[in-house]
């Protein structure tokens, strides 16, 4: 069990901020492609992952990162602080 | 190293006095203080989001990376989150070094990751609705200055 949060608009067009995903998926992106085949507004927020940034347990990563051990992925769009 | 993120008000220079007191090794202070604009003629509101877990994490890495790079006394880094107006201070960031130009350096550097690799989002309503601040690419290209094994 992976706890998946989204953020910004990643979190409006998915409509939740955190769910728990039970998944096999051996990387963030076949974690991506789980979601985006549950239904459609996954696949909204989830057509560009080039527009898209991801962390696991909190750590900025690439989507190519195997997913062995993570207890938490997040998906956000770039961010824009100062 | 004093990594603030938090939703109150902030007095930047009641931070900077505090920051810079009683120090004898220190002959540079350099702050930033970001403020929010109104870029579009009719802010009424900007919320900054964060990722709670992960902002302080990041923002302390990114001091971190600074310390090793520049002679640095000490860095404060305070970021707000939440509902801020035009002309609110967002976020301020001060280094204190023996000398100026690590001083100015570091800060500019903080600020340029702080930009891009520090987890806000900013969203903007105006009177024609809301909207997700984008990420600027220059701002990813400013970090191309500092290009060294490290940070990514």
């Amino acid at each position: 069990m992976i706890d998946v949060m989204y953020f910004a608009w990643v979190r409006e067009r998915i409509g939740l901020p955190k769910e728990q995903v039970e998944t096999d998926a051996v990387t963030v992106n076949d974690l991506v492609a789980e979601l985006v085949a549950r239904e459609e507004r996954y696949a909204a927020a989830f057509a560009d992952t080039a527009a898209l940034r991801v962390a696991i347990d909190q750590e900025l990563t690439t989507f190519d990162a195997p997913l062995a051990g993570a207890r938490e992925v997040a998906f956000f769009p770039p961010m824009t602080g100062g | 190293m004093d990594i603030r993120v938090q939703a109150e008000a902030f007095d930047a220079g009641a931070e900077l006095n505090a920051f810079a007191r009683g120090r004898t090794d220190v002959g540079a202070v350099v702050t930033f203080s970001g403020l929010v604009r109104d870029v579009a003629h009719g802010l009424k509101v900007m919320e900054i989001e964060h990722y709670p877990g992960m902002t302080a994490k990041a923002l302390e890495a990114i001091a971190a990376e600074a310390k090793t790079r520049w002679s640095l006394a000490d860095v404060l880094v305070i970021h707000r989150y939440g509902a801020l107006h035009p002309g609110d201070q967002i976020m301020m960031v001060a280094t204190a070094s023996s000398h100026r130009a690590d001083a100015f350096a570091a800060a500019d550097f903080l600020m340029d990751y702080l930009k891009s690799r520090a987890p806000f989002w900013k969203k903007e309503t105006t009177g024609k609705g809301d909207a997700w601040v984008a990420s600027k690419d220059e701002d990813e290209a400013a970090l191309h200055r500092w290009d060294e094994p490290g940070l990514t």
